[in-house]
């Protein structure tokens, strides 16, 4: 039991370190703002979801694991309402051609 | 593996605070700046300093990242110009050679500490079952070295009337910043509505376990800070004009009472800022409890700045 949960923390933190690298990798190659939000919100959302869902079992109690969901949460209210904000601000600042 | 970890994260701090300095831009200097206290934060978190940790995230990197990129926009009409004026060679000479000394000054300083460096860790230890708290930084902060403490309160004061000095005479005792116009459906005002309750529940509960867990009144008022001046920013509250009384007795009150609290103990425990026996944490809270309000009040007002509209 203990093992199957090792490995699906291993699983899940690996799968979420992945869409961290993904994002980065499309932070510096994507072409304007508007992707690259897209790239790095993909990151925030995903990778720091499957980060946290692994780390779940390891947690002491449900208020330590409940935080660790606020703390993915507050960064996927946080993530959507800045990355509008850049992006509108992006679309301001330089109009479609 | 720790090892690993730690060195990558010593690297990055180095390599980004060169950056920092060498980069022309500010803007991008102060994002830079922002990057750099929060790598410091997990810095602190594996030196086993949460307290600190979160005190560098919430003012180190948040509070003062808000204000800088605040004074970037403002000095970025200024910039080219300001790039354009090239100091001598003799005066970069001399700067280098300063900067130089002081950086060899510090390290010798920090390799010639004494191994095990001097602590008085072990009287903290022994002597916290006096104050009735939990968290030794607590105990440390508001019953051993409760000066510090009081002094920090009252330069974070002085901070708020510097900035407050530079408003121009037609508007002192006006509003600071602009007023701030939003979408009222857009996201911004949104987030304005959603994030603020969330965040005072997190700033109470980061002041309150602060007595026996990492946490306290400084990383409180921050999140508490940032809340209203995300509602500010949103459109949907405005600073109040510094004139005001109320406004000027909310900031000073959280001082005067500990200043208060700290004289009665010249009368009752025999020293400044001594508590009499048994009655450590119930003072300790009561201060905790009236610096709250007035910090995060003096924090907000920092950011917002100088007055720079008239009151009406």
């Amino acid at each position: 039991m203990t093992l199957a949960l090792e490995l699906f923390t291993i699983a899940a933190v690996s799968a979420g370190a992945v869409f961290f690298l993904a994002g980065t990798v499309g932070l510096l190659r994507f072409p304007d703002a508007l992707t690259r939000l897209h790239a790095l919100t993909k990151a925030d959302n995903l990778g720091l979801g499957l980060v946290v869902l692994g780390l779940l079992p390891h947690v002491d109690g449900v208020l330590g694991g409940l935080k660790l969901i606020a703390v993915w949460l507050l960064t996927l209210l946080a993530g959507a309402a800045v990355s509008q904000l850049i992006a509108r601000a992006a679309r301001r600042s330089r109009p479609p051609a | 593996m720790t090892e690993a970890l730690n060195l990558g994260i010593a690297a990055a701090v180095l390599a980004l605070a060169i950056w920092t300095v060498a980069v022309r831009d500010t803007f991008a200097a102060v994002v830079g700046f922002v990057a750099y206290g929060l790598l410091l934060t997990l810095v602190w978190v594996q030196l086993a300093g949460i307290d600190v940790a979160l005190t560098e995230a919430a003012l180190g990197s948040g509070l003062t990242g808000a204000m800088l990129i605040g004074a970037a926009a403002r000095l970025r009409r200024t910039e080219a110009a300001a790039r354009a004026e090239r100091p001598g060679v003799p005066t970069r000479v001399a700067a280098a050679l300063v900067a130089a000394g002081v950086t060899a000054a510090l390290a010798a300083a920090v390799l010639a500490l004494p191994d095990p460096a001097p602590t008085l860790a072990p009287q903290t230890a022994e002597n916290i079952a006096v104050t009735g708290v939990g968290n030794p930084i607590t105990a440390v902060l508001l019953a051993f070295r409760a000066m510090d403490t009081l002094l920090e309160a009252i330069v974070v004061l002085f901070a708020l009337i510097g900035v407050w000095s530079l408003a121009p005479d037609r508007v002192w005792g006006g509003r600071p910043g602009p007023r701030h116009h939003a979408d009222p459906d857009g996201i911004l005002a949104y987030l304005a509505r959603v994030l603020p309750p969330i965040g005072l529940v997190v700033g109470v509960y980061i002041f309150w376990v602060g007595a026996s867990l990492p946490g306290g009144k400084f990383q409180g008022a921050t999140i508490l800070a940032a809340m209203w001046l995300l509602a500010v920013t949103a459109g949907l509250a405005d600073t109040p004009p510094i004139g005001r009384t109320w406004l000027r007795i909310a900031l000073i009150a959280g001082p005067v009472v500990f200043i208060a609290i700290g004289a009665a103990g010249v009368a009752f425990a025999g020293a400044f800022l001594a508590y009499p026996d048994g009655f450590a944490k119930p003072l300790i809270k009561i201060i905790e409890w009236a610096l709250l309000p007035s910090l995060a009040l003096t924090l907000a007002l920092i950011v917002a700045g100088a007055p720079q509209r008239p009151s009406t």
